[in-house]
């Protein structure tokens, strides 16, 4: 099996400053590490391997073969990196965009894993939406992966209240949902064996080589602010009875909890 | 003998801490024992105890009217050192839990005994400090930590509980506040009773506020996880890291048996289980250079053909230390759960001789027919080791307790190691101290004596 994983490097801190004049992210001294959920993706498919290969994608700047070695080290093949100045100020039309054209430069494949979503961003758009530029089925927030046979893949999906059965034919394109399985660690004997190849592609690699398809210029979400959440500190302090029943409706009214069974 | 608890001490403790002192049945089963359990008894009184003053009162009354006085914080202890053996008094220090004072100018954090290690951490780490000592049990509390001297994971490099302590404001059995120590960093002016009271297990005094020695926070941490083919390459890994120069924190070995019963307990896997035994390291420091200098020639240490490591994991995020850290600290209570009884020896020999000792345990094993699993911090030489009582009938299981108990504390003698590494001698281990250092036991109950001549305060403990 010949699987292709969807990864990004990701600021690894859990309080992102927002610079509040430009409204940009400040990554300046911020270390990046392998966004968190792309690790169940990877697990999942060094599990599905056998005889066949693991191979990660990601677009972003030079510096990303940082994560694509993390990659290599936990078991994965190789690695491609999409690098391109054009490709800077992707939002998640123009990064699905500039992935589908990644695929389709690396040729066959059998199946298309990634995380649900990424700890920056956090849209959890980008996979489904790669896989229709790509004309290929998906499912997100997979659990389980149950049956791989006939060219086909049952998945067990949480939709939430409910979890959903899917069967799909291969190629297709699944997102691992978070915790569904623990990623192995990286490995220092890969590391120090120099194991496995990082391969750059720019827009001049792709076969849809139209600019205006891909980074800021393909995007059609215009961000108009960006600010950091404030922070609530208001306490209140109750003391008498019955303040389990207080308690609750004072969340039911700010519908923190839901009313009613 | 002790005077029996009557309803006017009652009176008198209520008028100390009202609404806050607890009589007979009101007392909850669970302080009545210690989380190893075995040892049980009542206490006669619970009362929760909220300042140096109350301490005091209660102390010199008790003192007075010959009531025995066991101090208690979370019941965490492993050798029934809470334990109120002679009924009388409990005071429960959980609810002294205010962190009073952080001064960055002296690095230093002041807080009551009922803090416990977690929220400590957690406070001194939002501001940038460091509290190093690391005892596996996080729901301690440090008034626990500092009457055990605590070890923990990070002694390799950091050292232990004793080692962070400044100050401590104490209360002698007649109620005399003592306060031992301070801020200061150095202190030469007599001897030094401070570090007397510091492991003493509520026997001398009681503590009811510490000035603790904090660090600014290391920037980095990575931990390796090393498997290997045995636990006999493990652990004969362990000295060569010593000599290495690379200082890690943490230097802990455990077996996959240990590992199995973590990921049952918590429902979780463990990133590697392929391996029977794995060295757990990690180095701190401030740069990514230093700390990848460091990791680079530990692995290729551990990966060289002589020491023979499977190979080398990285765990150097948030997510994947809590996926390794995570099922370390469960180590204690996955055991528990996997048999029907156990008990515990918390030795600690030469580090160069940890793997001598651990080997001998599996002799121990086959000797007395117990299943004896063992962790522990192989970079500073602690064990814990495990008997595990499983399906064996009552008598067969008192007799071989004993007899596992005879072989491994005799070894320990043997390697020049002591009873207890970090989880005191309370009730349980005081025959093995007594045995091993007669003479200074002798010379420990006269200092007894000479802070509490009634012999009123954890009576039938460690000495």
């Amino acid at each position: 099996m010949n699987i292709l994983v969807f990864i990004k490097q990701v600021p690894d801190t859990t309080s992102v400053e927002v610079d509040p004049v430009t409204g940009v992210l400040k990554r300046d001294g911020v270390a990046s590490k392998l966004n968190p959920y792309d690790l169940f993706a990877l697990e999942q498919a060094l599990t599905l391997r056998g005889d066949g290969s693991v191979h990660v994608l990601t677009m972003g700047p030079p510096q990303a073969e940082q994560a694509v070695r993390e990659a290599i080290y936990m078991g994965a093949d190789g690695g491609t990196i999409l690098s391109d100045r054009k490709f800077a100020g992707a939002d998640v039309l123009a990064t699905s965009m500039t992935l589908a054209a990644g695929v389709r430069r690396l040729g066959s494949y059998d199946l298309i894993l990634c995380g649900k979503q990424t700890t920056d961003g956090d849209t959890a758009q980008v996979g489904p939406e790669t896989a229709e530029h790509l004309g290929i089925p998906h499912a997100a927030n997979v659990l389980e992966i149950t049956d791989l046979s006939d060219g086909h893949v049952t998945v067990r999906v949480n939709m939430d209240e409910s979890i959903e059965t899917l069967r799909l034919p291969l190629p297709c394109l699944l997102t691992m949902d978070k915790d569904v399985n623990t990623p192995r660690l990286p490995s220092y004997k890969r590391k120090l064996a120099g194991t496995g190849t990082v391969d750059i592609l720019s827009l001049k690699d792709f076969d849809d080589r139209d600019e205006t398809r891909y980074g800021l210029s393909g995007s059609p979400t215009q961000v108009e602010r960006v600010f950091p959440p404030e922070n609530h500190t208001e306490q209140v302090v109750w003391d008498g009875e019955h303040l389990g029943e207080r308690l609750y409706d004072y969340l039911k009214e700010r519908k923190f909890v839901r009313g009613g069974m | 003998m002790y005077k029996t608890v009557t309803p006017e001490d009652c009176a008198y403790f209520k008028s100390i801490a009202p609404g806050r002192v607890w009589v007979g049945d009101e007392i909850a089963e669970d302080y009545h024992h210690d989380e190893l359990g075995g040892i049980t008894r009542a206490p006669d009184v619970r009362i929760q105890v909220l300042s140096t003053e109350e301490v005091s009162a209660i102390l010199a009354y008790c003192n007075r009217e010959r009531i025995p006085v066991v101090v208690r914080g979370s019941g965490t202890g492993l050798v029934g050192a809470a334990v109120a053996l002679e009924g009388g008094v409990m005071l429960d220090t959980t609810a002294m839990n205010r962190i009073l004072e952080l001064d960055p100018d002296n690095l230093t954090v002041t807080v009551e005994p009922g803090v416990l290690l977690m929220e400590l951490a957690a406070y001194v780490e939002g501001k940038g400090f460091f509290y190093p000592p690391d005892p596996g049990e996080k729901s301690a509390t440090i008034g626990g930590n500092i009457s055990t001297n605590a070890g923990g994971m990070r002694a390799v490099k950091y050292g232990v509980t004793r080692d962070y302590v400044r100050g401590l404001t104490a209360v002698l059995p007649d109620g005399t506040v003592l306060e031992l120590g301070g801020k200061v960093v150095k202190n030469s002016s007599g001897y030094d009773l401070k570090h007397l009271l510091i492991g003493s297990e509520g026997t001398l005094a009681v503590i009811t506020r510490a000035v603790l020695k904090l660090l600014p926070l290391p920037s980095r941490v990575v931990s390796l996880l090393i498997p290997f083919p045995s636990i006999e390459a493990a652990i004969g890994t362990v000295p060569e890291i010593v000599r290495s120069k690379t200082a890690p924190t943490a230097i802990e070995f455990m077996e996959r048996e240990t590992i199995l019963f973590a990921e049952s307990y918590l429902g979780k896997k463990f990133p590697d289980r392929a391996s029977p035994a794995y060295l757990l390291l990690t180095f701190d420091g401030e740069s990514a250079e230093e700390l990848e200098r460091q990791c680079e020639t530990a692995a290729k240490l551990c990966l060289s053909p002589e020491r023979g490591a499977l190979d080398v994991l990285i765990v150097d995020t948030k997510e994947r230390r809590d996926s390794v850290w995570g099922a370390r600290g469960t180590f204690l209570e996955a055991i528990r759960a996997s048999t029907t009884e156990m008990d515990e020896c918390d030795v600690v020999v030469p580090r160069d001789r940890v793997a001598e000792f651990v080997l001998y345990t599996h002799e121990v094993a086959r000797l007395t027919g117990l299943r004896i699993p063992s962790f522990g911090h192989a970079g500073d030489g602690n064990l814990h080791v495990y008997l595990c009582r499983d399906e064996m009938p009552e008598d067969a299981w008192k007799e071989a307790l004993a007899e596992g108990f005879r072989l491994l504390y005799t070894k320990a003698a043997a390697l020049a190691g002591q009873v207890s590494g970090e989880h005191g001698i309370g009730y349980a281990k005081r025959k093995y101290l007594a045995s091993q250092h007669p003479a200074q036991v002798s010379l420990m109950r006269k200092i007894k004596a000479v802070f509490d001549p009634h012999n009123i305060l954890n009576p039938g403990k460690v000495v």
